[in-house]
Protein backbone atom coordinates (compact mmCIF):
# COMPACT_ATOMS: atom_id res chain seq x y z
CA UNK A 1 0.00 0.00 0.00
CA UNK A 2 3.13 2.41 0.86
CA UNK A 3 3.69 1.87 -3.27
CA UNK A 4 -0.11 3.47 -4.13
CA UNK A 5 0.60 5.88 -1.16
CA UNK A 6 4.16 7.19 -2.86
CA UNK A 7 2.30 7.28 -6.66
CA UNK A 8 -0.32 9.39 -5.39
CA UNK A 9 2.23 11.88 -3.57
CA UNK A 10 4.54 12.31 -6.67
CA UNK A 11 1.62 12.58 -8.89
CA UNK A 12 0.85 15.46 -6.69
CA UNK A 13 3.87 16.81 -5.96
CA UNK A 14 5.99 17.36 -9.11
CA UNK A 15 3.12 19.33 -10.90
CA UNK A 16 2.42 21.33 -7.83
CA UNK A 17 6.51 21.95 -7.38
CA UNK A 18 6.95 23.11 -10.93
CA UNK A 19 3.77 25.29 -10.89
CA UNK A 20 5.68 27.06 -8.02
CA UNK A 21 9.02 27.15 -8.36
CA UNK A 22 8.44 27.92 -13.00
CA UNK A 23 5.29 30.22 -12.59
CA UNK A 24 3.99 31.33 -8.89
CA UNK A 25 8.02 32.38 -7.81
CA UNK A 26 8.82 33.98 -11.45
CA UNK A 27 5.49 36.05 -11.26
CA UNK A 28 6.23 36.81 -7.81
CA UNK A 29 9.41 38.19 -8.78
CA UNK A 30 8.34 40.52 -11.53
CA UNK A 31 5.41 41.84 -9.59
CA UNK A 32 8.24 42.47 -6.78
CA UNK A 33 10.55 44.63 -9.18
CA UNK A 34 7.47 46.20 -10.44
CA UNK A 35 7.94 48.33 -7.27
CA UNK A 36 11.70 48.72 -7.77
CA UNK A 37 13.56 51.83 -8.47
CA UNK A 38 15.68 52.49 -11.43
CA UNK A 39 19.26 53.29 -10.48
CA UNK A 40 21.76 53.54 -13.09
CA UNK A 41 23.55 51.10 -14.04
CA UNK A 42 20.62 48.45 -12.77
CA UNK A 43 17.97 48.79 -10.30
CA UNK A 44 17.84 48.72 -6.21
CA UNK A 45 14.57 47.36 -4.26
CA UNK A 46 12.33 50.00 -2.78
CA UNK A 47 7.96 50.07 -2.44
CA UNK A 48 7.43 52.83 -4.31
CA UNK A 49 4.47 53.23 -7.40
CA UNK A 50 6.58 55.54 -9.48
CA UNK A 51 6.67 52.71 -12.44
CA UNK A 52 3.01 52.24 -12.59
CA UNK A 53 2.46 56.47 -12.69
CA UNK A 54 4.83 56.84 -15.00
CA UNK A 55 2.86 54.30 -17.32
CA UNK A 56 -0.42 56.22 -16.76
CA UNK A 57 1.62 59.09 -16.66
CA UNK A 58 3.12 59.39 -19.45
CA UNK A 59 2.02 59.64 -23.26
CA UNK A 60 4.62 57.15 -24.81
CA UNK A 61 3.27 54.34 -22.44
CA UNK A 62 0.06 55.02 -22.57
CA UNK A 63 -0.30 55.54 -25.85
CA UNK A 64 0.80 51.75 -26.15
CA UNK A 65 -1.25 50.68 -24.33
CA UNK A 66 -4.23 52.09 -25.74
CA UNK A 67 -3.06 50.75 -29.56
CA UNK A 68 -2.30 47.70 -28.90
CA UNK A 69 -5.89 47.17 -27.13
CA UNK A 70 -7.35 48.87 -30.00
CA UNK A 71 -5.08 46.72 -32.77
CA UNK A 72 -6.46 43.31 -30.56
CA UNK A 73 -9.96 44.41 -30.84
CA UNK A 74 -9.56 45.07 -34.23
CA UNK A 75 -7.93 41.55 -34.83
CA UNK A 76 -10.81 40.12 -32.95
CA UNK A 77 -13.35 40.87 -35.01
CA UNK A 78 -12.25 40.65 -38.02
CA UNK A 79 -11.04 37.33 -37.47
CA UNK A 80 -14.82 36.48 -35.96
CA UNK A 81 -16.25 38.07 -39.47
CA UNK A 82 -14.52 35.77 -41.15
CA UNK A 83 -14.36 32.78 -38.81
CA UNK A 84 -18.45 32.81 -37.93
CA UNK A 85 -19.57 32.56 -41.46
CA UNK A 86 -17.30 29.99 -42.33
CA UNK A 87 -17.86 27.98 -39.58
CA UNK A 88 -21.55 28.15 -39.79
CA UNK A 89 -21.40 27.49 -43.40
CA UNK A 90 -19.69 23.74 -42.18
CA UNK A 91 -21.81 23.09 -39.42
CA UNK A 92 -25.52 23.94 -41.11
CA UNK A 93 -25.07 24.00 -44.75
CA UNK A 94 -22.13 21.46 -45.50
CA UNK A 95 -24.50 17.96 -45.80
CA UNK A 96 -21.57 15.54 -46.55
CA UNK A 97 -19.59 14.71 -43.26
CA UNK A 98 -16.71 14.06 -45.04
CA UNK A 99 -16.69 17.34 -46.77
CA UNK A 100 -17.06 18.88 -43.56
CA UNK A 101 -14.14 17.35 -42.06
CA UNK A 102 -12.13 18.32 -44.88
CA UNK A 103 -12.77 21.66 -44.61
CA UNK A 104 -12.60 21.89 -40.75
CA UNK A 105 -8.69 20.27 -41.47
CA UNK A 106 -8.58 22.85 -44.12
CA UNK A 107 -8.90 25.80 -42.08
CA UNK A 108 -6.79 24.78 -38.66
CA UNK A 109 -4.22 23.05 -40.44
CA UNK A 110 -2.02 26.37 -40.55
CA UNK A 111 -1.60 26.13 -37.03
CA UNK A 112 1.12 23.45 -37.68
CA UNK A 113 2.52 26.27 -39.50
CA UNK A 114 5.42 28.06 -37.90
CA UNK A 115 3.64 31.36 -36.62
CA UNK A 116 7.02 33.25 -37.43
CA UNK A 117 6.81 31.99 -41.16
CA UNK A 118 3.14 32.96 -41.24
CA UNK A 119 4.14 36.52 -40.31
CA UNK A 120 7.28 36.89 -42.37
CA UNK A 121 5.33 35.76 -45.16
CA UNK A 122 3.22 38.70 -44.82
CA UNK A 123 6.10 40.86 -44.83
CA UNK A 124 7.12 39.78 -48.36
CA UNK A 125 3.50 40.06 -49.44
CA UNK A 126 2.92 43.69 -47.63
CA UNK A 127 6.50 45.47 -48.26
CA UNK A 128 7.30 48.46 -50.59
CA UNK A 129 9.06 45.47 -52.32
CA UNK A 130 6.68 43.01 -52.14
CA UNK A 131 5.21 40.70 -53.94
CA UNK A 132 2.00 43.26 -54.12
CA UNK A 133 3.67 46.47 -55.02
CA UNK A 134 5.74 44.88 -57.94
CA UNK A 135 2.74 43.06 -59.06
CA UNK A 136 1.09 46.73 -59.34
CA UNK A 137 4.08 48.16 -60.73
CA UNK A 138 4.08 45.24 -63.31
CA UNK A 139 0.63 45.55 -64.22
CA UNK A 140 0.81 49.57 -64.77
CA UNK A 141 -1.61 50.24 -61.66
CA UNK A 142 1.23 51.82 -59.93
CA UNK A 143 4.13 54.30 -61.70
CA UNK A 144 6.90 53.41 -58.63
CA UNK A 145 5.74 51.19 -55.08
CA UNK A 146 3.87 52.51 -52.60
CA UNK A 147 4.52 51.91 -48.68
CA UNK A 148 1.06 52.29 -47.60
CA UNK A 149 0.73 48.34 -47.19
CA UNK A 150 3.58 47.71 -44.62
CA UNK A 151 4.83 48.80 -41.47
CA UNK A 152 1.39 50.46 -40.24
CA UNK A 153 -1.45 49.17 -38.32
CA UNK A 154 -3.16 48.07 -41.05
CA UNK A 155 -0.33 45.24 -41.47
CA UNK A 156 -0.66 44.80 -38.04
CA UNK A 157 -4.49 43.79 -38.11
CA UNK A 158 -4.05 41.91 -41.48
CA UNK A 159 -0.98 39.48 -40.04
CA UNK A 160 -2.73 39.07 -37.33
CA UNK A 161 -6.06 38.12 -38.32
CA UNK A 162 -4.47 35.88 -40.24
CA UNK A 163 -3.01 34.00 -37.74
CA UNK A 164 -5.74 33.80 -35.34
CA UNK A 165 -8.54 32.50 -37.72
CA UNK A 166 -7.85 28.95 -37.25
CA UNK A 167 -8.12 29.87 -32.93
CA UNK A 168 -11.54 31.15 -33.94
CA UNK A 169 -12.93 28.91 -35.88
CA UNK A 170 -12.31 26.04 -33.50
CA UNK A 171 -14.45 27.17 -30.43
CA UNK A 172 -17.05 29.00 -32.72
CA UNK A 173 -17.69 25.31 -34.50
CA UNK A 174 -17.84 23.16 -31.39
CA UNK A 175 -20.46 25.83 -30.17
CA UNK A 176 -22.50 25.54 -33.13
CA UNK A 177 -22.35 22.45 -33.47
CA UNK A 178 -23.60 21.58 -30.05
CA UNK A 179 -26.92 23.49 -31.01
CA UNK A 180 -29.82 20.59 -31.39
CA UNK A 181 -31.29 20.46 -34.74
CA UNK A 182 -34.42 20.04 -33.36
CA UNK A 183 -34.36 24.21 -31.96
CA UNK A 184 -33.98 25.30 -35.77
CA UNK A 185 -36.57 23.30 -36.73
CA UNK A 186 -38.95 24.30 -34.19
CA UNK A 187 -38.16 28.34 -35.15
CA UNK A 188 -38.69 27.25 -38.58
CA UNK A 189 -41.83 25.70 -37.72
CA UNK A 190 -43.27 28.49 -35.87
CA UNK A 191 -42.77 31.48 -39.42
CA UNK A 192 -39.26 32.94 -38.14
CA UNK A 193 -37.16 33.25 -41.35
CA UNK A 194 -33.74 32.05 -41.64
CA UNK A 195 -32.01 35.56 -40.94
CA UNK A 196 -34.73 35.57 -37.55
CA UNK A 197 -33.34 31.76 -36.87
CA UNK A 198 -29.86 33.17 -37.00
CA UNK A 199 -30.47 36.38 -34.82
CA UNK A 200 -32.73 34.95 -32.59
CA UNK A 201 -32.00 30.89 -31.81
CA UNK A 202 -28.29 30.33 -33.38
CA UNK A 203 -26.46 33.60 -32.63
CA UNK A 204 -27.39 33.51 -28.63
CA UNK A 205 -26.48 29.57 -28.22
CA UNK A 206 -23.05 29.87 -30.28
CA UNK A 207 -21.68 33.28 -27.41
CA UNK A 208 -19.82 30.75 -25.77
CA UNK A 209 -17.75 29.56 -28.84
CA UNK A 210 -17.96 33.40 -29.87
CA UNK A 211 -16.65 34.68 -26.44
CA UNK A 212 -13.61 31.70 -26.33
CA UNK A 213 -12.39 32.64 -29.89
CA UNK A 214 -12.27 36.48 -29.49
CA UNK A 215 -10.56 35.73 -25.58
CA UNK A 216 -7.89 33.78 -27.45
CA UNK A 217 -7.32 36.30 -30.56
CA UNK A 218 -7.85 39.25 -27.72
CA UNK A 219 -4.89 37.92 -25.27
CA UNK A 220 -2.96 36.50 -27.91
CA UNK A 221 -2.45 40.21 -30.29
CA UNK A 222 -2.77 42.08 -27.04
CA UNK A 223 0.78 40.53 -26.02
CA UNK A 224 2.33 39.62 -29.44
CA UNK A 225 5.92 39.74 -29.69
CA UNK A 226 6.84 38.65 -33.44
CA UNK A 227 3.96 40.43 -35.59
CA UNK A 228 4.68 44.13 -34.26
CA UNK A 229 8.64 43.57 -35.10
CA UNK A 230 8.21 42.05 -38.39
CA UNK A 231 5.70 44.04 -39.74
CA UNK A 232 4.41 47.03 -36.90
CA UNK A 233 7.42 49.69 -37.77
CA UNK A 234 7.13 52.71 -35.75
CA UNK A 235 3.44 53.17 -36.15
CA UNK A 236 2.96 49.73 -35.16
CA UNK A 237 5.00 49.41 -31.53
CA UNK A 238 2.86 47.45 -29.08
CA UNK A 239 3.21 46.69 -25.73
CA UNK A 240 5.55 43.52 -26.33
CA UNK A 241 8.05 45.98 -28.00
CA UNK A 242 8.42 48.32 -24.92
CA UNK A 243 8.80 45.65 -22.56
CA UNK A 244 11.67 43.86 -24.47
CA UNK A 245 13.43 47.17 -24.88
CA UNK A 246 12.92 48.02 -20.85
CA UNK A 247 14.73 44.46 -20.31
CA UNK A 248 17.56 45.14 -23.06
CA UNK A 249 18.63 48.41 -24.41
CA UNK A 250 17.17 51.00 -21.74
CA UNK A 251 18.05 48.66 -18.95
CA UNK A 252 15.16 49.87 -16.62
CA UNK A 253 13.24 46.28 -15.58
CA UNK A 254 11.23 47.76 -12.59
CA UNK A 255 9.32 49.56 -15.77
CA UNK A 256 9.46 46.72 -18.14
CA UNK A 257 7.88 44.71 -15.04
CA UNK A 258 5.43 46.99 -14.38
CA UNK A 259 4.33 46.90 -17.87
CA UNK A 260 4.18 43.17 -17.79
CA UNK A 261 2.00 42.88 -14.83
CA UNK A 262 -0.30 45.59 -16.07
CA UNK A 263 -0.39 43.36 -19.36
CA UNK A 264 -1.06 40.26 -16.95
CA UNK A 265 -3.70 41.79 -15.00
CA UNK A 266 -5.53 42.99 -18.76
CA UNK A 267 -5.34 39.80 -20.00
CA UNK A 268 -6.70 37.83 -16.23
CA UNK A 269 -9.19 40.38 -16.62
CA UNK A 270 -10.65 39.85 -20.00
CA UNK A 271 -10.57 35.94 -19.19
CA UNK A 272 -12.60 36.58 -16.01
CA UNK A 273 -15.31 38.84 -18.15
CA UNK A 274 -15.25 36.31 -20.47
CA UNK A 275 -15.91 33.67 -18.23
CA UNK A 276 -19.15 35.94 -16.79
CA UNK A 277 -20.25 36.50 -19.98
CA UNK A 278 -20.31 32.87 -20.54
CA UNK A 279 -21.97 31.92 -17.71
CA UNK A 280 -24.89 34.55 -17.42
CA UNK A 281 -25.28 34.04 -21.37
CA UNK A 282 -25.67 30.05 -21.39
CA UNK A 283 -28.77 29.15 -21.61
CA UNK A 284 -30.22 25.55 -20.49
CA UNK A 285 -31.15 23.08 -22.85
CA UNK A 286 -31.89 20.88 -20.34
CA UNK B 1 -45.46 30.78 -51.78
CA UNK B 2 -42.94 30.78 -48.63
CA UNK B 3 -41.06 27.82 -49.25
CA UNK B 4 -40.11 29.12 -53.03
CA UNK B 5 -38.70 32.36 -51.24
CA UNK B 6 -37.12 29.74 -48.92
CA UNK B 7 -35.23 27.53 -51.41
CA UNK B 8 -34.37 30.84 -53.15
CA UNK B 9 -32.91 31.99 -50.23
CA UNK B 10 -31.30 28.42 -49.71
CA UNK B 11 -30.14 28.45 -53.78
CA UNK B 12 -28.63 31.76 -52.92
CA UNK B 13 -27.25 31.50 -49.89
CA UNK B 14 -25.26 28.46 -51.20
CA UNK B 15 -23.86 30.17 -53.83
CA UNK B 16 -22.31 33.14 -51.76
CA UNK B 17 -21.46 30.73 -49.42
CA UNK B 18 -19.39 28.46 -51.42
CA UNK B 19 -17.96 31.79 -52.89
CA UNK B 20 -16.95 32.98 -49.09
CA UNK B 21 -15.62 29.64 -48.12
CA UNK B 22 -13.14 29.51 -51.03
CA UNK B 23 -12.16 33.24 -50.48
CA UNK B 24 -11.61 32.67 -46.50
CA UNK B 25 -9.36 29.43 -48.02
CA UNK B 26 -7.29 31.58 -50.38
CA UNK B 27 -6.59 34.15 -47.61
CA UNK B 28 -5.06 31.31 -45.69
CA UNK B 29 -2.90 29.24 -48.48
CA UNK B 30 -2.27 31.86 -51.25
CA UNK B 31 0.20 33.53 -48.94
CA UNK B 32 1.78 29.62 -48.10
CA UNK B 33 1.97 29.06 -52.02
CA UNK B 34 3.66 32.46 -52.46
CA UNK B 35 6.27 31.58 -50.20
CA UNK B 36 6.93 28.40 -51.73
CA UNK B 37 7.20 30.24 -55.31
CA UNK B 38 9.41 32.71 -53.75
CA UNK B 39 11.58 29.65 -52.67
CA UNK B 40 12.46 28.58 -56.48
CA UNK B 41 12.55 31.83 -57.99
CA UNK B 42 15.72 33.01 -59.81
CA UNK B 43 16.25 36.58 -58.48
CA UNK B 44 17.04 37.83 -54.64
CA UNK B 45 14.08 39.90 -54.27
CA UNK B 46 10.75 38.48 -53.93
CA UNK B 47 9.43 40.64 -56.61
CA UNK B 48 6.78 40.03 -59.72
CA UNK B 49 7.50 39.18 -62.44
CA UNK B 50 9.10 36.05 -61.35
CA UNK B 51 12.31 35.42 -63.09
CA UNK B 52 12.69 31.48 -63.62
CA UNK B 53 14.04 28.59 -61.76
CA UNK B 54 16.12 28.07 -59.15
CA UNK B 55 17.42 25.32 -56.67
CA UNK B 56 20.07 28.55 -55.84
CA UNK B 57 18.43 29.31 -52.64
CA UNK B 58 18.32 25.58 -51.32
CA UNK B 59 21.73 24.85 -52.17
CA UNK B 60 22.97 27.78 -50.04
CA UNK B 61 21.21 26.52 -47.08
CA UNK B 62 22.51 23.27 -46.83
CA UNK B 63 25.79 25.13 -47.09
CA UNK B 64 25.38 27.43 -44.35
CA UNK B 65 26.41 26.01 -40.64
CA UNK B 66 25.16 28.19 -38.29
CA UNK B 67 21.36 27.27 -39.55
CA UNK B 68 22.20 23.19 -39.49
CA UNK B 69 23.34 23.93 -36.02
CA UNK B 70 19.77 26.10 -35.76
CA UNK B 71 18.18 22.96 -36.67
CA UNK B 72 19.95 20.62 -34.45
CA UNK B 73 19.52 22.92 -31.85
CA UNK B 74 15.92 23.09 -31.91
CA UNK B 75 15.41 19.18 -32.45
CA UNK B 76 17.32 18.77 -29.14
CA UNK B 77 15.13 21.31 -27.17
CA UNK B 78 11.96 20.74 -28.58
CA UNK B 79 12.79 16.99 -28.11
CA UNK B 80 13.38 17.29 -24.00
CA UNK B 81 11.02 20.16 -23.72
CA UNK B 82 8.20 18.01 -24.83
CA UNK B 83 9.56 15.24 -22.65
CA UNK B 84 9.91 17.16 -19.91
CA UNK B 85 5.98 18.99 -20.15
CA UNK B 86 4.21 15.45 -20.37
CA UNK B 87 6.20 14.01 -17.37
CA UNK B 88 5.12 17.39 -15.28
CA UNK B 89 1.75 17.48 -17.51
CA UNK B 90 0.19 14.16 -17.38
CA UNK B 91 0.18 13.85 -13.12
CA UNK B 92 -1.23 17.62 -13.27
CA UNK B 93 -4.30 16.27 -15.41
CA UNK B 94 -4.65 13.16 -13.24
CA UNK B 95 -4.46 15.47 -9.75
CA UNK B 96 -7.01 17.80 -11.52
CA UNK B 97 -9.10 14.81 -12.26
CA UNK B 98 -9.38 12.60 -9.25
CA UNK B 99 -7.27 14.61 -6.22
CA UNK B 100 -8.82 16.82 -3.83
CA UNK B 101 -6.43 18.93 -2.43
CA UNK B 102 -6.10 22.43 -1.03
CA UNK B 103 -5.98 25.20 -3.35
CA UNK B 104 -7.03 23.08 -6.27
CA UNK B 105 -8.49 26.19 -7.92
CA UNK B 106 -5.57 27.85 -7.91
CA UNK B 107 -3.46 25.56 -9.15
CA UNK B 108 -5.92 24.95 -12.06
CA UNK B 109 -5.60 28.61 -12.60
CA UNK B 110 -2.10 28.87 -12.52
CA UNK B 111 -0.67 25.72 -14.73
CA UNK B 112 -3.45 27.31 -17.12
CA UNK B 113 -2.72 30.49 -17.29
CA UNK B 114 0.18 29.97 -20.31
CA UNK B 115 -2.79 29.04 -22.93
CA UNK B 116 -3.90 32.74 -23.05
CA UNK B 117 -0.77 34.26 -21.24
CA UNK B 118 1.58 36.00 -23.86
CA UNK B 119 5.07 34.12 -23.93
CA UNK B 120 6.75 37.00 -23.34
CA UNK B 121 5.22 37.02 -19.81
CA UNK B 122 6.26 33.84 -19.35
CA UNK B 123 10.05 34.50 -20.96
CA UNK B 124 10.68 37.56 -18.96
CA UNK B 125 9.51 36.57 -15.23
CA UNK B 126 11.48 32.54 -16.03
CA UNK B 127 14.40 35.04 -17.00
CA UNK B 128 14.32 36.96 -13.36
CA UNK B 129 14.30 33.90 -11.64
CA UNK B 130 17.21 32.34 -13.92
CA UNK B 131 19.01 35.64 -12.87
CA UNK B 132 18.24 36.03 -8.81
CA UNK B 133 19.42 32.22 -8.83
CA UNK B 134 22.40 32.33 -10.79
CA UNK B 135 21.55 29.85 -13.34
CA UNK B 136 23.62 31.27 -16.74
CA UNK B 137 21.38 31.01 -20.08
CA UNK B 138 21.44 28.35 -22.30
CA UNK B 139 19.66 25.70 -24.43
CA UNK B 140 18.54 24.08 -21.06
CA UNK B 141 16.94 27.40 -20.02
CA UNK B 142 15.01 27.36 -22.99
CA UNK B 143 14.00 23.80 -22.34
CA UNK B 144 12.59 24.76 -18.88
CA UNK B 145 10.88 27.48 -20.23
CA UNK B 146 8.52 25.76 -23.09
CA UNK B 147 8.10 22.68 -20.76
CA UNK B 148 6.12 25.32 -18.76
CA UNK B 149 4.66 27.26 -21.15
CA UNK B 150 3.55 24.21 -23.07
CA UNK B 151 1.88 22.64 -19.94
CA UNK B 152 -1.18 23.86 -20.32
CA UNK B 153 -1.49 22.11 -23.75
CA UNK B 154 -0.75 18.88 -22.59
CA UNK B 155 -3.19 19.40 -19.34
CA UNK B 156 -6.05 20.46 -21.14
CA UNK B 157 -5.81 17.83 -23.73
CA UNK B 158 -5.50 14.73 -20.79
CA UNK B 159 -7.87 16.39 -18.74
CA UNK B 160 -10.63 16.23 -21.22
CA UNK B 161 -9.81 12.59 -22.03
CA UNK B 162 -9.54 11.40 -18.30
CA UNK B 163 -12.69 13.12 -17.74
CA UNK B 164 -14.77 11.37 -20.57
CA UNK B 165 -12.74 7.78 -19.12
CA UNK B 166 -15.32 5.38 -18.13
CA UNK B 167 -14.42 4.83 -13.98
CA UNK B 168 -16.35 1.44 -14.36
CA UNK B 169 -12.90 0.01 -16.04
CA UNK B 170 -10.97 0.85 -13.60
CA UNK B 171 -13.47 -0.72 -10.61
CA UNK B 172 -13.34 -3.85 -12.77
CA UNK B 173 -9.76 -3.87 -12.69
CA UNK B 174 -9.39 -3.14 -8.74
CA UNK B 175 -12.41 -6.03 -8.40
CA UNK B 176 -10.53 -7.91 -9.96
CA UNK B 177 -7.26 -7.04 -7.70
CA UNK B 178 -4.97 -5.15 -9.81
CA UNK B 179 -2.83 -2.33 -7.29
CA UNK B 180 -3.68 0.97 -8.65
CA UNK B 181 -0.37 1.72 -10.39
CA UNK B 182 -1.19 -1.82 -12.43
CA UNK B 183 -4.58 -0.26 -13.16
CA UNK B 184 -2.68 2.58 -14.37
CA UNK B 185 -0.19 0.99 -16.63
CA UNK B 186 -2.67 -1.16 -18.02
CA UNK B 187 -6.16 -0.15 -17.76
CA UNK B 188 -6.03 3.69 -17.70
CA UNK B 189 -2.67 4.64 -19.90
CA UNK B 190 -3.99 2.85 -22.94
CA UNK B 191 -6.87 4.76 -23.16
CA UNK B 192 -5.52 7.99 -22.85
CA UNK B 193 -2.91 7.09 -25.59
CA UNK B 194 -4.25 9.46 -28.02
CA UNK B 195 -4.21 12.34 -25.38
CA UNK B 196 -1.02 11.75 -25.06
CA UNK B 197 0.15 11.42 -29.32
CA UNK B 198 -1.73 14.46 -29.65
CA UNK B 199 -1.10 16.94 -26.85
CA UNK B 200 3.36 15.26 -27.31
CA UNK B 201 3.17 16.35 -31.96
CA UNK B 202 1.58 19.42 -30.63
CA UNK B 203 4.24 20.24 -28.13
CA UNK B 204 6.66 19.56 -30.26
CA UNK B 205 5.49 21.57 -33.08
CA UNK B 206 4.84 24.63 -30.87
CA UNK B 207 8.19 24.72 -29.39
CA UNK B 208 9.83 24.14 -32.28
CA UNK B 209 8.45 27.04 -33.21
CA UNK B 210 8.82 29.26 -29.83
CA UNK B 211 9.88 32.61 -29.85
CA UNK B 212 9.10 34.87 -27.13
CA UNK B 213 10.37 32.54 -24.55
CA UNK B 214 13.17 31.58 -26.17
CA UNK B 215 14.15 35.31 -26.96
CA UNK B 216 14.41 36.06 -23.28
CA UNK B 217 15.91 32.54 -22.07
CA UNK B 218 18.62 31.45 -24.83
CA UNK B 219 22.39 31.96 -24.08
CA UNK B 220 24.92 31.64 -27.13
CA UNK B 221 23.13 29.08 -28.84
CA UNK B 222 19.98 29.76 -31.48
CA UNK B 223 17.22 27.79 -32.13
CA UNK B 224 15.60 27.57 -35.86
CA UNK B 225 13.39 30.07 -35.18
CA UNK B 226 15.73 32.41 -33.40
CA UNK B 227 17.86 32.32 -36.38
CA UNK B 228 15.39 33.03 -39.11
CA UNK B 229 13.83 35.68 -36.92
CA UNK B 230 17.29 37.64 -36.80
CA UNK B 231 18.01 36.56 -40.70
CA UNK B 232 15.10 38.58 -41.11
CA UNK B 233 15.26 41.90 -39.07
CA UNK B 234 18.35 42.03 -41.13
CA UNK B 235 16.23 41.81 -44.67
CA UNK B 236 14.10 39.88 -46.65
CA UNK B 237 15.81 36.97 -48.79
CA UNK B 238 14.84 34.10 -51.14
CA UNK B 239 16.56 31.59 -48.59
CA UNK B 240 14.50 31.99 -45.75
CA UNK B 241 11.71 31.05 -48.18
CA UNK B 242 13.46 27.77 -48.81
CA UNK B 243 14.03 27.57 -44.84
CA UNK B 244 10.49 28.45 -44.98
CA UNK B 245 9.19 26.01 -47.53
CA UNK B 246 10.64 22.91 -45.59
CA UNK B 247 9.04 24.11 -42.59
CA UNK B 248 5.94 23.93 -44.08
CA UNK B 249 6.47 20.45 -45.81
CA UNK B 250 7.73 19.02 -41.96
CA UNK B 251 4.43 20.63 -40.61
CA UNK B 252 2.81 18.78 -43.79
CA UNK B 253 4.47 15.17 -42.69
CA UNK B 254 3.62 15.91 -38.77
CA UNK B 255 -0.20 16.43 -39.73
CA UNK B 256 -0.16 13.18 -41.82
CA UNK B 257 1.40 11.52 -39.35
CA UNK B 258 -0.90 12.58 -36.42
CA UNK B 259 -4.02 11.76 -38.45
CA UNK B 260 -2.41 8.26 -39.21
CA UNK B 261 -1.84 8.10 -35.79
CA UNK B 262 -5.07 9.16 -33.96
CA UNK B 263 -6.86 7.50 -36.96
CA UNK B 264 -5.11 4.00 -35.63
CA UNK B 265 -7.00 4.68 -32.12
CA UNK B 266 -10.28 5.46 -33.44
CA UNK B 267 -10.27 2.05 -35.07
CA UNK B 268 -9.77 0.15 -32.24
Amino acid sequence: MTRDRALRSVVLATPLVWAVAFMFVPYLIIFTYSFWLKQYPTFVPAFQFGNYLQLLVDPQYYQVLLRTAKIAILVALSALAIAYPFAYYLVFKVTSARLRLTLYMAVIAPLWVSYLLRAYIWKTILGSEGVINSFLVWIGILDTPTDIFLYNQFSMVVTLTYIFIPFMVMPIYTALEKIPRNLIEASKDLGVGPFGTLFKVIWPLSLPGVFAGMTFAFCLTFGDFVAPFLVGGPDGVMVANVITSQYGAALNWPLGSALAIVMLIIVLGIIELSDRFERSGRINLA
Amino acid sequence: MSTARLTLFDRFGNGTYALMILCVLAFLYVPIVILVIFSFNDSSSLTLPLSGFTWHWYDKLFSNRDLLRAIGNSFYVASFATVLTLLVGVPAAFALDRLDFIGKRMFRRLILLPLVLPGIITGISMLNLFKLVGIGLSLETVILGHATALLAIVVTQVFARLQRLNRRLEEAAADLGARPWETLYFVVLPNIRSALIGSGLLSFTLSFDEIPVTFFLTGRDNTLPMYIWSTMRRGITPEINAVGTLIVLASLVLIVVSVILLRDERER
